[in-house]
């Protein structure tokens, strides 16, 4: 490739981006700690590091959401102060974000010109981003339909009109943030070709991410970052996913996850032509059927949105279904009085849901409220009929953060004073200490450092170990295939294809994943 | 730990808010050519300065804690309750059934049934919104706020017809007997040989006031159904997650809610006029809400805050006695700015004063 060039460019005088002494302070966290750096132009570099990390807060100093601290930043060689996002969009910075800061039902042109318009009226505007949209997308790989509403395009497409409104303000930097959390392999492929075609056009691209595989494939050069600071920067083609991971965590991260064949046992869970509509009426499941034993890891790929959330929202009780759902040969009621989460953790079902902020714990509640969450009832969190037990729900608490190594282990303080990793870890010690028949366990490790995705794999393992049903959704497809024994992949509301874990790919699955018909091996 | 001590989000940020709200005042009266510093002395010394006025602060405050707490337990479910002034017009009509029903032999055994009359008629009141909302959706804002004008026209109808007394043209209904009559402080305290205004209607519902307080911090923090307001209120989505019946929930708070704003007529309508009246309430419905938001929704705040607000109303009768160039609207706008400092400006101060201790903080490290 040209490669020979990228390296060659790496050496250039004059940064692209160039930050010096970065530093800053939100209350008493150090989120930036002191940091400097350099981009060379026409590279990709990507920006690595556990959660919590500060790597948003640098690319949004970068950006000019927030003013650092103290430190400089020159653009080109330059020394350019940026106070706000204006202040970086004329110095020709652009940000794709990880959620999309588009207008739904505006058209693709008007979500371009959008803050952009040359005067009071739309036409020449319009007429002008037309014009440049067709050659970006000759140029880029950037194909999408100008009279398009943003409601109808896919999740990839929406990404790309991200990019065309940054390289239509002529970005010459371009910072992604996250960018492959929502697209299928084959979308993040073409995403990493379209980045590759800016960076030999000359653009500058940063890449922040959390998946190591990614910046080996896509970047020129790599800085990790680990607790507000800056820790290291390499060329991509001199290090190895495992050393960057020990930068990330600062120690010896297993990243593969151990563990014996299953031991298989009864069916636990039977789900028969599940139907679930939506509140617009729209069908999100539109039948699907499958079974989990005793013992096992049935693992749920997909892209996100592919009803896969719906799923667990019915298992769980939060969601009413038609269809049959057995659990140990007991029919489940899926609508009325008795499909409500209550009925469903009397049945013997746990569950860590998808979104842990939004649904499985209560923010401004204290580590030990939220660990009797859900299962408020349970006599031994009784004081008497009126009242709870709050000594023996603390005392409880106590327990459970050792056994997880929840840090801090104050159980008095509020869940949003844990970071991400540790807040799964609440969630995860009260559903899994409940010893249920079934775990239903989503998105385990979405947000959680490295350190902590060991752990709560290792958990999940060893509940499986205890000859328990799991039914494992992310949309990780790593983490699916290193902890699952079967997969089923969902696509638009089906599954599209079963497979046991040893015997696919992840190539097979992606194409699953796309909604392909493939054929088992 | 994050953001401010406990002592400055719960004293210092109220006190400044306060500060701030008396120093536009004074403009206010300034402007029209009144001493602001004589108004405030008039206003304290109405409020604080004899047995009276304290028996008026307490008594009006006694209002306030009811309608607070009922707003703030609604609001814990994250349910905005401006239906306090029609429950407690309602819940009027409980305490004088109650009352007339029987020739009570000694006012503590009525006092136990009347309370119930007062709750079950003002949690009737918030019956209904709450099930519109929890079963319909509608908006429990609009509900509560058209229940208001309804329970008024209810009152008007009750007490001009079945509920009227036939010896006069007001609508009212006939005295209660001697037997309902609540003790009043100048009663309670007489033998104890303190003095006390015998003109103050402050009765024993204060006492009552304060139990009910103490109740709502208990119910909030100390039992499952508190626990399930508050996980409700907080996150509607995670509520539902845990399987916590939002209906239920709803219900439920409302309920307690209209039961608390009833027992404003426990203080007014037995403790003082001994007869039913049409517009017994007198705004104290809407003042909760200002008293809600000062107390932080906690019932220790409810408490100083209604205290305040039984201050300034008593306050502002005296300033009305004493400047005459001081109007009764101008006293309604000088009570609006404290609630708008207080209440709807609090980030304007809470910000200033969060980045200050931030500084402090950092000074020290």
């Amino acid at each position: 490739m040209a490669n020979d060039s990228v390296l060659g460019r790496l050496t250039d005088a004059a940064p692209a981006i160039e930050l010096r002494g970065i530093t800053k302070s939100f209350g008493a966290v150090e989120a930036n700690k002191n940091i400097s750096l350099k981009v060379s132009k026409g590279t990709i570099h990507g920006i690595v590091g556990e959660n919590g990390a500060g790597k948003s807060t640098l690319m949004s100093i970068l950006y000019g959401f927030y003013k650092a601290d103290a430190g400089e930043i020159f653009i080109n060689g330059r020394k350019t102060p940026i106070p706000d996002s204006q202040a970086a969009i004329a110095a020709g910075i652009g940000m794709v974000h990880q959620h999309f800061k588009l207008v739904e039902n505006f058209t693709v042109l008007e979500n371009v010109i959008l803050g952009a318009e040359d005067g009071a009226l739309l036409k020449p505007s319009l007429a002008k981003a037309r014009a440049v949209l067709v050659d970006l997308a000759r140029e880029y790989e950037l194909e999408v339909d100008p009279d398009q509403t943003i409601e109808n395009l896919s999740v990839g497409h929406q990404q790309r009109v991200e990019i065309l409104k940054a390289l239509y303000r002529q970005a010459d930097i371009l910072i992604l943030d996250e960018p492959t959390g929502v697209l299928t392999p084959s979308e993040a492929e073409h995403l990493f070709r379209i980045l590759k075609n800016l960076r030999d056009q000359g653009k500058t691209l940063i890449l922040i991410t959390h998946k190591l595989k990614e910046i080996m494939n896509a970047t020129d050069t790599v800085s990790v970052m680990r607790r507000g600071e800056m820790t290291a920067t390499v060329k991509t083609a001199d290090t190895s996913p495992g050393e960057l991971a020990e930068l990330m965590v600062g120690r010896k991260v297993l990243l593969r996850v151990d563990k014996k064949p299953a031991a298989t046992g009864k069916t636990v869970l039977e789900v028969r032509d599940l139907k679930v509509k939506d509140s617009a009426g729209v069908e999100r499941l539109k039948g699907i059927s499958f079974e989990v034993c005793a013992g096992e890891i049935l693992g749920i790929a997909g892209v996100a949105g592919n009803g896969q959330s719906e799923l667990l929202e019915v298992l769980g009780g939060i969601a009413s279904a038609s269809g049959s759902v057995r659990i140990n040969d007991h029919q489940l009621d899926l609508t009325g009085r008795y499909s409500d989460g209550q009925s469903r953790r009397a049945r013997g079902i746990s569950h860590v849901p998808e979104d842990r902020q939004r649904l499985g714990l209560i923010m401004d509640f204290m580590a030990w409220e939220n660990a009797c969450f859900g299962y408020h009832h349970d006599p031994k969190y009784q004081k008497n009929p009126l009242m709870m037990d709050n000594g023996a729900i603390l005392a409880d608490t106590e327990q459970k953060m050792q056994r997880f190594d929840i840090r801090p282990p104050n159980p008095r303080l509020p869940a949003h004073s844990f970071s991400g990793g540790n807040q799964q870890k609440i969630v995860l010690a009260r559903e899994i200490e409940r010893n249920p028949d079934i775990l239903l366990v989503g998105q385990p490790t979405r947000g959680v450092d490295i350190g902590a995705i060991e752990f709560i794999h290792q958990q999940i393992v060893a509940l499986r170990d205890a000859g328990k049903a799991i039914l494992l959704v992310s949309v990780e497809l790593d983490e699916i295939l290193s902890l699952s024994d079967r997969v089923a992949v969902m696509f638009d509301g089906r599954i599209q294809g079963e497979r046991i874990t040893a015997e696919t790919d992840e190539k097979e699955l992606g194409l699953l994943m796309a909604g392909m018909n493939v054929e088992a091996a | 730990m994050d953001k401010i001590p406990r002592w400055a989000d719960i004293f210092l940020v109220p006190f400044i808010n306060l500060v701030l709200a008396f120093a536009a005042s004074g403009l206010v009266v300034l402007a029209i050519g009144e001493n602001p510093f004589d108004a405030i002395y008039y206003m304290i010394r109405g409020a604080l300065g004899s047995t009276s006025g304290l028996g008026y602060t307490l008594y009006y405050a006694t209002n306030y804690i009811f309608t607070g707490l009922a707003v703030a337990v609604a609001f814990h479910a994250r349910l905005f309750n401006i239906g306090g002034e029609g429950q407690a017009a309602v819940s009027g009509i409980g305490v004088a059934v109650v009352v007339l029903a029987f020739d009570w032999p000694h006012w503590a055994l009525a006092l136990p049934f009347a309370i119930i009359g007062a709750g079950v008629m003002g949690a009737a009141w918030a019956f209904i919104p709450a099930y519109l909302q929890a079963k319909r959706g509608s908006h429990i804002v609009i509900t509560t706020i058209m229940f208001n004008f309804i329970g008024a026209a209810l009152m008007g109808f009750l007490l001009n017809g079945i509920l009227k007394n036939p010896n006069t043209q007001n609508a009212e209904s006939i005295g209660f007997g001697p037997g309902a009559h609540l003790p009043t402080a100048h009663e309670v305290l007489a033998p104890l040989g303190i003095a006390f205004s015998k003109s103050a209607p402050l009765n024993i519902s204060f006492l009552l006031a304060l139990l009910c307080a103490a109740g709502v911090w208990f119910l909030l923090w100390r039992t499952r159904l508190g626990y399930q307001i508050r996980a409700f209120g907080q996150s509607e989505a995670a509520a539902k997650y845990a399987g916590i019946s939002s209906v239920k929930i709803i219900i439920l708070t409302m309920l307690i809610s209209g039961a608390l704003a009833g027992m404003l007529s426990i203080n007014v309508v037995m403790g003082e006029q001994e007869r039913l009246i049409k517009e017994f309430v007198e705004g104290a419905g809407f003042v909760g809400i200002a008293v809600a938001l000062m107390g932080r929704s906690h019932p220790f705040g409810i408490v100083l805050a209604a205290l305040l607000f039984g201050m300034l109303t008593q306050g502002g009768f005296e300033l009305l006695w004493e400047m005459p160039a001081i109007s009764r609207e101008m006293v309604l706008v000088i009570q609006a700015l404290i609630i708008l400092f207080t209440g709807a400006l609090d980030n304007m101060v809470r910000d200033p004063v969060e980045k200050l201790f931030r500084r402090i903080r950092k000074g020290r490290i």
